[in-house]
Formats: C-alpha cells, sequence, structure tokens
C-alpha cells in the first residue's frame, strides 16, 4: 500500500515544554489507525501536529508525498487532511444544517448533502436547531458529517467515542466502517479499547512522545499483556 | 398647545427626534465596534477616530474633486474601510496573542494619532457640511416639523444596522464569522483563511464607523474632535448592551440615544451624563450587561 | 493580565545581594540627584515632573500591581487639584490640609470608581473607568465651584505650617520632593505588605485567590482606592506648584498620558513610570514652544510602544545584558 501519511522524527512544543519526541509512523490509503496510550504521552499533540495547529514543530510531515511543513493551516484542509477535535466543535452561534454547511468544499469526491443526510438521519430532522442542542452523540455525529461535505482523503478524529452511550459508539463504528468502504482513511486517538478493535487496521502505541510499537489488528490477542501493561487496562 | 408632561409637544418630539439621530450613531458605532470585538478580541478604541475620518473624507472629497454626498457615502467608508485592513494586516494583527489590553491601547494611540494629525492639518474648529439638496428642507408632518435630512439618517441607518445584522446572520461570509468568533482555529483548519476573515473585519467595521462619518458631516460641524466625543459615550452603550450580542449592540444604541433626548426634555443640565449613569446603574445590577453573556 | 506585568519587582527577600547593592547606589545617586537638580533646572519644570512621577507609580501601583487598566485616573489626579485648589483658595486651608483634602477626596471618588468598575475585568474595566471618569469630567465642566472653561486660577501656595512660604520656588521644591518620596515609599511599602503580595496572587491566578478564600473583589477596590488616593496626592501638590486646577486634569486625555508614561517607563517597575513620566514631560516642555501638536507624538510613541517594547525602558533595561548583570532578575 502506499503511504498516505508519512511522519518521521516528529517533535512538537507546547510553549517551554517538549510533548513529542520523535514520532515515526505511516497511514497507508484507505487504512484506518488507532493511536492507542495513556493520558498526556502526546496522542492529541501528535494529531494537532500533523493537522498544523501546534506550529512549534520540527520533523517531516508528508501528505500524499508532499511536505507540509510550510503549509499554513487554512491549506490543510484543501491538500486532503480534515480533523474533529476532542471537544467536536460544534458552534453554537450556527444551525445544524450551517454547522454542516460551514466547511468549505476544498475537493471533488465529498459527500452532498442529500448523502450525508441519508448516512445521519437523525441530523436531518434537527437541520434548524442551533448545533449545540444536540445531544453528545448527534454532535459527534454532526462533527464527523461536517467534514465529509469537504471532500477530505485523510479523517482523523480524537476520542470520538469519548463520553457517549454504547448504543451511539455502536452507530459511530458502522459510520466509520461505511466510510471505509468508500475508500476513506481514518487516523484517530481513542480510549474504548473494544471500539477502536472493531473498525481499525492497524495500531500505534505511544508512550512518552515516542510511538513504541505497531502492529496489525491480527496480532492483537497475541500483545494483550503488553498493553495491559503499557494501558493499564 | 399640546402638552406631554407639562412639556409642548413640539418641543418633546423634537428632542425625540434627536435622541433617535443620536442613537442611531451609538448603533451603527457599537455595531462596529462589536463586530470587530467578537472576532478580533479588541476594543477599537480608533473607532471615533474611524468615524471622524469618514466625514473628512465627504468634505475633502468634496472640496477637491467635487465628489457629491451620494458617492462620498460609498467612496468614504471604503477608503477608510482600506485604511483599517492596512492597519490591521500591518501592525494591529501581531498583537493577537497577547493581552487584549495591548490592543485597546494600540488603537487608543492609533486614535490619538490620527485625531492629532487632522487637528494639525486643519485646525480643531469645525467646519460645515451643506446637506445635500435633495434632502434638503423639511416637511410638517402636522405634528412637528421634520428636516427631511434627519428623517433619511433614520431611516438609512436602521436599514445599514438590519443589512449588518442579515451579513452576520445569514450569509457564507457571516456564518465564517460567527463560527471563527467562537473558535477560529478550527474554522482555520477546515479551509477558511482566518486572517484575512480579521483584516476584512476589521476593515468593514472601520468602514462601517466611517460611513456614520459621512452621515454625521450634514449634521454636526465636521471636526478632528468629533470622534473622541462620542466614542467614549459609545463605549459606554457598548458596557450597557454587552458585546455579546450584534442586535443587543443595536437596541441598546437606540434605546441610550432616546434616553438622552429625553433627559434633554426634562432635566437638560443631566443630558450629557444620563448615558453614564444608566451604564453605572445597569452594572451595579446585571454586570454582564442586558444582552450580555460574558461577565 | 499577567502578561501585562512581566516586570513586576521582586520582593526583597528573593533579591541577590548584588542587586541589593546595585539598587542602594542608584538610589543614593538619584537622591542626590534630585536635592541637587534645582541648581540646573527650572524648579517649575522639577515639580512638574515630580508630579506627574508620582501620578504615574500610583497609576502603576494599579496597573502593574494587580492588572486592571484605568483609563479614568485624570478624575483622581485632576479631581484632588480641583479639592485642594478650592479649600486653598476659598477656605483659606493652609497647603498641607489643602493636598490632604484632594488625597481624601480623590479617596472617596476612587472609592465612588472601583466600587462600580471592579464588577467586570480587562478591557471592560478599562471602558467603564473612561466612561465615568468622562462623566466627572461633564459634572466638572457644570459645577460651580470648578468655574467652568475657567479653572479655579490664582491658587495661593501659602505657608506650610504657617511658617514656610511655599511661593519662593526653592521651598516649594522641596515640598514636592518631600511629598514625591512620601508617596513614593507608601508605594514601595505598599507593594511589600502582605496586603500587596495577596494582590500579586490575585494578578497571577484570581481563581486560586478565591478559592484561598480570599476576597478578591475587596482587595481589588482597597488597591484601586489606594491607587487613586495617591494619584490625589500628586494632582493637590501640583494645583499648588501651578497655582490653577483645569479641567485639561480631568480630561481623558490625561488618563491616556498617564498610561503612556507607564508603559514608556515599563508596566509593572517601581521606577520606571518614574522616567516614563520625565520623558514625556520633557518632550511635552519641548514641543510647547513649536506648533506641532504633542498629540501625534503621544498617539505614535503609544503605537510603538505596544508593537515593539511593551517592557517599556526600565523592563528592557532590567532583561538586558546590562540589567542581569547588575543582579536585576526579569521574569516571564
Amino acid at each position: 500500500m502506499t503511504p498516505l501519511l508519512q511522519v518521521s522524527n516528529l517533535n512538537a512544543w507546547y510553549g517551554e515544554s517538549h510533548v513529542l519526541h520523535g514520532v515515526d509512523m505511516t497511514v497507508g490509503e484507505g487504512e484506518t489507525i488507532t493511536i492507542l496510550g495513556r493520558n498526556g504521552v502526546g496522542k492529541t499533540t501528535t494529531l494537532r501536529t500533523i493537522v498544523g495547529i501546534i506550529r512549534e514543530r520540527k520533523g517531516e510531515i508528508r501528505f500524499a508525498g508532499k511536505d507540509m511543513a510550510s503549509v499554513p493551516l487554512h491549506r490543510t484542509a484543501h491538500v486532503g487532511i480534515g480533523f474533529v477535535p476532542e471537544e467536536r466543535g460544534i458552534f453554537s452561534t450556527l444551525t445544524v444544517e450551517e454547522n454542516l454547511m460551514l466547511p468549505p468544499v476544498v475537493a471533488e469526491g465529498g459527500m452532498s448533502l442529500d448523502e450525508i443526510y441519508e448516512l445521519f438521519p437523525n441530523l436531518k430532522e434537527r437541520r434548524a436547531s442551533p448545533g449545540t442542542k444536540l445531544s453528545g452523540g448527534e454532535q459527534q455525529m454532526l462533527a464527523i458529517a461536517r467534514i465529509l461535505r469537504t471532500g477530505v482523503k485523510l479523517l482523523i478524529l480524537d476520542e470520538p467515542t469519548e463520553g457517549l452511550a454504547p448504543v451511539i459508539v455502536q452507530r459511530i463504528g458502522e459510520v466509520l466502517k461505511k466510510l471505509k468502504e468508500r475508500g476513506m482513511t481514518v487516523l484517530l486517538v481513542e480510549q474504548n479499547f473494544r471500539f477502536a478493535s472493531r473498525i481499525a487496521d492497524r495500531f500505534y502505541l505511544m508512550e512518552h512522545g515516542k510511538m513504541v510499537a505497531n502492529f496489525p489488528v491480527g496480532e492483537l490477542p497475541g500483545r494483550m499483556d503488553m498493553l495491559h501493561k503499557v494501558l493499564g487496562v | 398647545m399640546t402638552m406631554i408632561f407639562g412639556i409642548p409637544l413640539q418641543a418633546f418630539l423634537g428632542q425625540l427626534l434627536i435622541g433617535l439621530i443620536n442613537g442611531s450613531f451609538y448603533a451603527l458605532l457599537s455595531l462596529g465596534l462589536a463586530v470587530i470585538f467578537g472576532l478580533l478580541r479588541v476594543i477599537n478604541f480608533a473607532h471615533g477616530a474611524q468615524y471622524m475620518l469618514g466625514a473628512f473624507a465627504a468634505m475633502l472629497m468634496l472640496q477637491y474633486f467635487g465628489i457629491s454626498y451620494w458617492f462620498a457615502l460609498i467612496l468614504g467608508p471604503i477608503v477608510v474601510g482600506l485604511f483599517g485592513a492596512f492597519i490591521e494586516r500591518t501592525m494591529l494583527s501581531r498583537l493577537y496573542n497577547l493581552d487584549p489590553l495591548y490592543g485597546l491601547l494600540f488603537t487608543f494611540g492609533l486614535a490619538l494619532t490620527i485625531e492629532g494629525t487632522f487637528r494639525y492639518l486643519y485646525g480643531s474648529s469645525g467646519q460645515p457640511y451643506a446637506v445635500p439638496t435633495q434632502l434638503a428642507g423639511g416637511t410638517n408632518l402636522g405634528f412637528m416639523f421634520l428636516p427631511i435630512y434627519r428623517g433619511w439618517v433614520v431611516v438609512v441607518s436602521l436599514v445599514a444596522c438590519i443589512g449588518t445584522w442579515l451579513l452576520i446572520e445569514k450569509t457564507k461570509l457571516g456564518s465564517y464569522l460567527r463560527a471563527a468568533t467562537e473558535n477560529p482555529v478550527l474554522v482555520q483548519a477546515f479551509g477558511v483563511n482566518v486572517p484575512v476573515l480579521l483584516t476584512l473585519t476589521y476593515g468593514i467595521g472601520a468602514g462601517l464607523a466611517a460611513f456614520a462619518g459621512v452621515l454625521a458631516a450634514p449634521i454636526y460641524q465636521v471636526s478632528p474632535l468629533m470622534g473622541s466625543n462620542i466614542i467614549i459615550v459609545v463605549f459606554a452603550v457598548v458596557v450597557v448592551g454587552g458585546m455579546g450580542s450584534i442586535m443587543g449592540a443595536i437596541v441598546t444604541g437606540y434605546m441610550l440615544g432616546i434616553a438622552e433626548g429625553l433627559t434633554k426634555v426634562f432635566y437638560p443640565e443631566a443630558s450629557n451624563i444620563v448615558i453614564f449613569v444608566i451604564m453605572a446603574i445597569v452594572l451595579l445590577l446585571r454586570p454582564a450587561g442586558l444582552f450580555g453573556r460574558d461577565a | 493580565m499577567s502578561d501585562m506585568t512581566h516586570t513586576a519587582a521582586k520582593p526583597r527577600a528573593e533579591r541577590s545581594a548584588t542587586a541589593s547593592m546595585t539598587y542602594a547606589i542608584f538610589l543614593t545617586a538619584g537622591l542626590i540627584l534630585l536635592v541637587l537638580a534645582p541648581l540646573f533646572f527650572y524648579p517649575i519644570f522639577l515639580m512638574k515632573l515630580l508630579c506627574f512621577a508620582l501620578f504615574a507609580c500610583a497609576f502603576n501601583l494599579l496597573l502593574g500591581y494587580t492588572g486592571l487598566l484605568s483609563f479614568g485616573h485624570a478624575t483622581f489626579f485632576g479631581g484632588a487639584a480641583y479639592f485642594t485648589a478650592h479649600v486653598v483658595k476659598e477656605w483659606g486651608f493652609p497647603p498641607e490640609l489643602g493636598v490632604l483634602t484632594g488625597v481624601v477626596g480623590a479617596a472617596l471618588l476612587g472609592l465612588v470608581m472601583g466600587y462600580v468598575a471592579i464588577r467586570r475585568q480587562g478591557i471592560y474595566f478599562a471602558m467603564i473607568t473612561l466612561a465615568l471618569s468622562q462623566m466627572f469630567f461633564f459634572f466638572c465642566l457644570q459645577a460651580e465651584f470648578t468655574e467652568g472653561e475657567d479653572g479655579i486660577q490664582s491658587v495661593p501656595r501659602g505657608h506650610l505650617f504657617g511658617f514656610i512660604d511655599l511661593s519662593q520656588s526653592t521651598n516649594m521644591y522641596y515640598f514636592v520632593l518631600a511629598v514625591f518620596l512620601i508617596g513614593m515609599v507608601i508605594i514601595w511599602r505598599f507593594i511589600n505588605s502582605p496586603f500587596g503580595m495577596i494582590l500579586k496572587s490575585i494578578r497571577e491566578n484570581e481563581a486560586r485567590a478565591t478559592s484561598l478564600g480570599y476576597s478578591v473583589a475587596r482587595y481589588k477596590l482597597g488597591a484601586f482606592v489606594m491607587s487613586a488616593a495617591l494619584a490625589g496626592l500628586a494632582g493637590g501638590v501640583k494645583a499648588l506648584v501651578f497655582q490653577f486646577a483645569t479641567l485639561t486634569d480631568v480630561a481623558w486625555q490625561m488618563s491616556g498620558e498617564v498610561i503612556l508614561m507607564t508603559l514608556l517607563g515599563g508596566i509593572g517597575t517601581l521606577i520606571g513610570p518614574i522616567f516614563g513620566a520625565g520623558l514625556v514631560v520633557t518632550l511635552q516642555n519641548y514641543l510647547a514652544t513649536s506648533d506641532f501638536p504633542v498629540t501625534i507624538i503621544t498617539g505614535v510613541v503609544f503605537m510603538v510602544c505596544v508593537l515593539l517594547f511593551r517592557r517599556g525602558i526600565i523592563g528592557e533595561f532590567y532583561a538586558s545584558r546590562l540589567g542581569r548583570k547588575l543582579g536585576f532578575e526579569h521574569r516571564r
């Protein structure tokens, strides 16, 4: 598989504190990758640095062969990277539909509004209500749906199931599977291990600002001991 | 003669109209301040100076190029808006990561510089600007005499306020503005060039102030000091309304203008402090302001 | 607001021995300079400078040590000038009581303005103080005792304690110098008092100070009143120096000027505002004879300061290599 995203020796800083200490990872086209790790090891920072929100960074990020170092934040979407932050970022002063329509369409292959409503019927019902009036699960759906219009190639999700009821988690899993069928590449950070094992093709394990292991989903049973130790689950 | 609360109806309505006119300017200016503050988190102290620049633009365009009021009403805001955009791009944008007080201090310095320059060039006394012939004269409404130009100002400023509100609430650009007000980083990650949006917003805000300035030119004297006189009152308006809502800024502007006008009827000595008194009372009772969300 | 106050002076105990030494040397040199200054400069210029220096230091007490930017300090400075001028001229108060009246009046104005304004923070606080101070301006414009546009003219300087004739400019100078030094000592003691320490902790983390049980609002109000009273001290003395009190001293431009002095000298440094005031007053004196308006210079200096050196002169000096070598510590 050709790597869609290639990260090598990535370092990042939050002001004075050095958070990422040489992250290496590869995401192939069409893969679903989950980053595992305890709180505070730098998972969210890794995502935010790849997206370009954190600019104090060194090392190489290549997306579809393109060096991302000098690409400003507002161009990353145009290159094909879509980001759903942990806090979801639903705008309270915008209606559901305005939220959906907010990101400019940047590439071909984005879903139309109708397709999105087909995938998320309850968003259609609530299209006119303010975005933040939705339940947590619906907001998460909206946050994902919002990115799908733009025609992104790599969907980056930060803890999409956090704080959601099991039924909703299952719904999100189904949505991600459907996207995978359409050829979407997904990179996510996830604490919900069962959820992650259902959707991921491959795992990265992170400790102290570095990737310490990388294995396909098939090797999961054999690695449970190590995971228990590292994740403390 | 008809009397109302012991005041001749004519005088009462006359002051009400003056209050409405002042309110129109308060509304236009506090609206611009609120738009700029919402996105840039900067209190634009230079807003008064930009209002004054609008009035001067109209006057100078007429003097030197014979440009009429009607073109000045469009050209003035554009020129001042471009100037504002230039200032934002080259200087103000460097202050966004700092304490918002620095933005206030910078624009205060900008206001002093602009005002000082115009005082140096044109002296501090006011100069008249003729009411455009199409709007000259007045009409008798039966219960009062209405100068046409004043009626025009009330209508146009209302249209401008509603237009700006529609721009922000109902258009794509407006949805970018509202979203970027909440979370600029995410909006930028979606592919919107937020720095350009900020420049545009400051430009629009400055242009709106200049628009008010052109409107004001035939009513008040065109003077370098006209901006600093009004901006402090507008600050009080903004504190009363709270800067959370665009509509709040507009409504508060008209309300306080009318309150000021009515005070002139019943207790003239207090007319130039009544807005400050209202501000103090609102602060004591409802510190976040009438329409405010953030304390 | 913590980033507006990045050069706040450290408590004495934390300073290195070098710094104490350097401070002592600078302090002595400064005192000698101030005592001998009338030999080289016009006393009236020096007195104006000292009044504004004290005013700026009083203002900085609020901004630099509590993080509150007041845009209305002209009220206390100019208000006190009116009070002092009025009681001295109309009621025949001796100068020391006249100045005291100014201080008390300013403190009361500070109590009222502070009580209203501390309900909001940051830029709102700035706008509210500006609006309230404009209200006081209009009050002074209309009130009878201020004598409107003319102001209170030909205020007698009188005899200090009944026997020191202040109409002699040398006597007056040393009186002003004494008031200035007393004011500075009060500020210094205030900053290093337990009250000042609590203010500092409020500035650095208001939520934490609240959770520790401090009534944040009361401390802020205390600092506001203190700052107002000291600004009043400067204003009252200024009225005696120039023998008049006018609307200029209560106008918003005056509030802006004192901000500039503080910003220029170094927000949160004990002596920075003195240098800032010196520079601004010198500049004004220099430009007074030309027809070039001071406003333009003031405005440009404001913009340049905010854009390029937010630490101010003294703050930059402390942060410079020489400053560090002399033992001044710079906190970021």
